[in-house]
């Protein structure tokens, strides 16, 4: 049997077609790693430089004076001096009130000190003054990161918080600009080296996680806002038709729900049920979802998923699935249950309903310029997804402003400014007892928002007593000063 | 302006220096293919071999200005003769070698030079000396093709060599943890898959050469297979993956049987999700290429130093001595390609690419015009070979591919890398003289019966209407390889 399937006597061109094709699929492959490696350098240079276990600095680096970190207004984050015998020190002058958000550059790197490393240790000033420099000796500066943080909001919402721990977001809805960012227990980073062994030692309180990105929380009420649109998905047209009577309690199998401190909210609508954070109707509304209805309403608004941004977070937790008992499902409904979030990720999901549906890409770096005022990079606001019709958004919008005027966070009414927003009181075991996180998403000025903002604090109670206030001045710090 | 000052501006003046002609030497690499006449294209050749020793130049007078080390100098100056040695030697021994392959080889063997110098002088001094062998021998080699015939008639020969040499190696070294598999003879240690590769292609040609029964395909299959097996269970994937594609493109040449080399296609894919499921290794390496930051400090933190080295250097590079390639673990052998995107930028990378494309270019050109089976099949299973290994070095170090740890040809250090692939490449000169010798006997038996001029300069296959218009003659054209 003769396998080849040609005349033993072929002509040359012929006999080198498959030659050809052989040759032709190489050169597409080399070519390919040519393309892959413009890709590299294209798309991925920037992440990967500022990706967090990267150790390398510029070229020049020892050449280089750590570059400083200002907000658009100017206001100096962190800087760092050099003293006559050529010892550098690092500055922050706000000390604690940025603490975690700013991070530091000794002991290891955290917050934006390590987000943005390579771009500090950088210095894109000219070559001239470069070569100038190495001359003389000095160091050259490195580059300059211009931040988007609001110094008087972040005042306001560090005070505001006061002695608990927690964390306080807040973002501009339609860009995705973090304007604050705290987070308590807080450090001073100006004796970061001095301090660390104690920080260190302290794992209880956890001082140097970032809780605002990185901390997770059971959501509480506030989770009802992605409840209620899911049951929007499932009743787009007929939602105003339903109606619950609220006896203070709802028993399903073992698991018995019930509102806070057993109030009983009698005849409630859809709408009523949200201002009154009422835990028996979306109890049932849970039990009534199709299966994997919220779920897929979770993990659209990036739960289980990895949030679109340049900063250190941790993944926010849903964890109900179709074969989940009705227990699960009535707790998973009001936020408790397995469902973890950071605040961050809240402040995110506030947001976009803010914006009619499209969510942002979080971001805190402005732009990079030189220390001499050159531009070298800019961060622009980049949307990462539709999440939900703007009918939705509106839907939802105005079911929170029902909270403020009517409902759990009728502490924020009439303050000059309008907000919609959902508290939460979210329990969570402490040993043998039962602490009740206090929490408030919302944002300002209803009809064309201005600024969301997302706050926890741990074990003070319900929502209303606590995280709402600190909203209040939050939002009064931004329209008043 | 004082002498630190000037050196600053110097070094920084070679290095773009340096990326200039890099990107005029690979446009050059690929105006041979078009240049017909003899007297441009010889031009041509010393235009390549000045642009390349221009860039040798610039790299050791810039690590030297940083280091002031003056052994760099002596070395500079070894390599220097080294280079001019190899150059005037084959040019002259051998007038009718190509040498765009050869200056594209030498161009390799520098860049490979100068950054194994830069990562570690003493492996770089090591390297040379070994280069040095290796063309010492590859002097003779073509000599040796053009007179010895019995080459093509020594399959069985070269069957049991290379399956008792890997052998070998998996039960000497079984010790050895991960694929650097290596024997020790006299005091030198070497890697004897490299060398087996070579011949691995010779024992395919041969067996293949002839009428291709079913039976002598069943024989030829299934003795590639033990070469395959044995590296897998040595653990050696990139090897193994190396052999295996050579393998099925040199059935595919020497049957021209689609059907035959789809099964070989699906039979490989089928071992490889096997592999993954039958060896943890396997798994870890899909694993780093998914994602090498999850296990960042462990198994994915050289993947990840790569990465971060190749965003460092971004499109111009750092500059020789001025990255860090260093924190990249074995650099100098599985992350060259990495090392060179970081100080010497993408552009550069991306030229070296084209410049060993061009090199594989050049194997199957010369495979094309071989009239021999055994010899045309043999030119096509180096080039298989040395296209497969730029294709997964680079993919793997690139996080293209998942990492299969071979070296890049010429460039990496490794003794045993170089040497084999120096041979490679020389017994496909001795084959490009043949197919010389083949065309001159046919183009006087031509212009005898036919009176009709031929073109028989180097490098002709390649014509500006397209890289192989042999490939497709156009309808009636009569003897489309040589009109």
């Amino acid at each position: 049997m003769n396998l080849n399937q040609d005349k033993p006597q072929e002509e040359g061109s012929k006999r080198n077609t498959e030659l050809v094709i052989v040759t032709w699929i190489f050169i597409v492959l080399l070519l390919l790693l040519a393309v892959w490696v413009s890709y590299l350098e294209i798309f991925r240079r920037d992440s990967l430089n500022s990706n967090i276990n990267n150790t390398r600095k510029s070229g020049a680096s020892e050449n280089v004076i750590r570059g400083n970190i200002i907000t658009t207004d100017g206001t100096i984050l962190a800087s760092t001096s050099i003293d006559d015998s050529g010892n550098e020190t690092r500055s922050y002058p706000y000390a604690n009130i940025f603490s975690h958000v700013i991070g530091y550059a000794s002991n290891g790197r955290a917050g934006l000190e390590a987000e943005e490393n390579y771009d500090l240790m950088t210095s894109h000033t000219s070559l001239l003054t470069q070569i100038r420099k190495s001359d003389d000796g000095e160091k050259i500066q490195g580059d300059t990161v211009v931040v988007t943080l609001n110094p008087t909001l972040q005042q306001t919402a560090y005070y505001a918080l006061g002695s608990y721990r927690g964390a306080v977001v807040v973002m501009e809805p339609d860009s995705g600009k973090i304007l604050a960012m705290v987070s308590k227990p807080d450090f001073d980073p100006n004796s970061i080296s001095s301090q660390w062994q104690n920080l260190v030692a302290d794992e209880s309180s956890g001082v140097l996680l970032n809780r605002a990105s990185q901390g997770l929380y059971p959501p509480g009420s506030t989770f009802k806002m992605l409840t209620t649109l899911a049951y929007l998905r499932e009743h787009p047209n007929d939602y105003d038709s339903f109606s619950w009577n609220c006896t203070g309690s709802l028993s399903q199998g073992d698991v018995t729900i019930t509102c806070y401190q057993g109030e009983q909210h009698g005849t409630e609508s859809l709408e009523t049920a949200f201002e009154n954070s009422c835990n028996t109707a979306f109890a049932e509304i849970g039990l009534n979802l199709k299966p994997d209805s919220l779920r897929n309403v979770a993990e659209d608004f990036l739960f289980n998923r990895s949030l679109p941004t340049e900063l250190q977070t941790s993944g926010s937790v849903f964890k109900q699935t179709k074969d989940s008992s009705a227990g699960e499902k009535m707790t998973t409904a009001i936020g408790q249950g397995d469902t973890l979030a950071s605040p961050l990720h809240m402040a995110m999901i506030t947001s976009t309903i803010a914006n009619g549906g499209i969510m942002m890409r979080p971001y805190l770096v402005d732009h990079v310029e030189t220390y001499d005022g050159d531009k070298v990079t800019k961060n622009n606001p980049s949307i990462y997804k539709k999440l939900m019709s703007a009918d939705e958004a509106q839907i939802l919008s105005q079911f929170m402003q029902g909270v403020v005027t009517s409902g759990t966070a009728s502490g924020l009414s009439g303050a000059g400014y309008t907000v919609a927003g959902k508290t939460g009181s979210a329990e969570h075991d402490v040993g043998d007892s039962i602490g009740t996180h206090s929490w408030f998403c919302g944002f300002s000025n209803v009809d064309d928002p201005d600024i969301a903002v997302a706050v926890i604090a741990e074990d003070a109670g319900t929502g209303s007593a606590v995280a709402v206030p600190i909203a209040k001045k939050i939002f009064d710090a931004y329209y008043y000063g | 302006m004082n002498l630190n000052v000037l050196t600053t501006a110097v070094i920084r003046a070679a290095h773009y220096l340096i990326l200039i002609l890099m990107v005029v030497y690979t446009y050059s690499a690929y105006a041979a293919f078009r240049t017909r006449n003899r007297g441009g294209r010889d031009k041509l050749f010393l235009r390549q071999n000045k642009l390349m020793l221009a860039i040798h130049f610039l790299a050791y007078m810039t690590m030297f200005l940083q280091s002031l080390n003056t052994e760099l100098l002596v070395f500079y100056g070894a390599q220097l003769i080294f280079f001019l040695f190899v150059l005037l030697l084959f040019r002259n021994l051998y007038p009718k070698i190509s040498k765009s392959l050869l200056n594209n080889m030498c161009m390799l063997m520098m860049i490979g030079f100068v950054m194994i110098t830069r990562l570690s002088y003493d492996e770089s001094v090591k390297q040379f000396k070994i280069a040095c062998l290796g063309m010492i021998v590859s002097l003779l080699i073509p000599l040796i093709i053009r007179k010895m015939h019995v080459l093509t008639r020594m399959t069985w020969a070269y069957v049991f060599v290379g399956i008792g040499l890997l052998g070998l190696v998996m039960v000497a070294s079984r010790s050895v943890n991960g694929a650097k598999l290596t024997l020790t003879v006299a005091g030198f240690t070497f890697q004897p898959s490299e060398f087996v590769k070579i011949i691995f292609v010779f024992a395919v040609a041969g067996l293949l050469a002839g009428e291709h029964s079913l039976k002598r395909v069943i024989i030829a299959t299934v003795l590639a297979a033990v070469h395959v097996g044995i590296l897998v269970v040595s653990t050696d994937l990139g090897s193994a993956l190396i052999f295996f594609v050579t393998y099925l493109v040199m059935l595919f040449i020497a049957t021209r049987n689609p059907f035959l080399v789809s099964i070989g296609i699906l039979a490989g894919a089928a071992a490889a999700v096997a592999a993954y499921f039958l060896f943890s290794h396997v798994r870890v390496r899909v694993q780093i290429w998914k994602d090498p930051f999850s296990d960042y400090a462990n198994t994915g933190y050289q993947l990840a130093q790569s990465l971060f080295s190749i965003a460092a250097g971004g499109w111009f590079g750092t500059g020789l001595d001025q990255g860090s390639p260093g924190a990249i673990p074995y650099v100098e052998e599985d992350f060259m390609f990495s090392a060179i995107l970081e100080e010497m930028g993408g552009i550069f990378g991306i030229c070296l690419i084209l410049v060993m494309l061009a090199v594989f270019i050049m194997f199957v050109n010369i495979a094309m015009k071989l009239e021999s089976r055994f010899y045309r099949l043999a030119a096509v299973g180096f080039g298989t070979t040395y296209a497969t290994q730029v294709f997964l070095t680079i993919g793997g170090g690139t996080k293209l591919i998942p990492m299969t740890g071979v070296t890049l040809p010429l460039v990496s250090y490794g003794g045993s890398s170089l040497l084999a692939t120096t041979f490679m490449i020389a017994i496909v000169q001795g084959l490009y003289m043949l197919r010389s010798d083949e065309v001159k006997e046919e183009y006087e038996e031509e212009r005898f019966q036919q009176s009709k001029q031929g073109r028989y300069g180097e490098d002709e296959t390649l014509r500006p209407s397209g890289p192989y218009p042999q490939g497709e003659p156009e309808p009636g054209q009569a003897a489309g390889r040589r009109q």
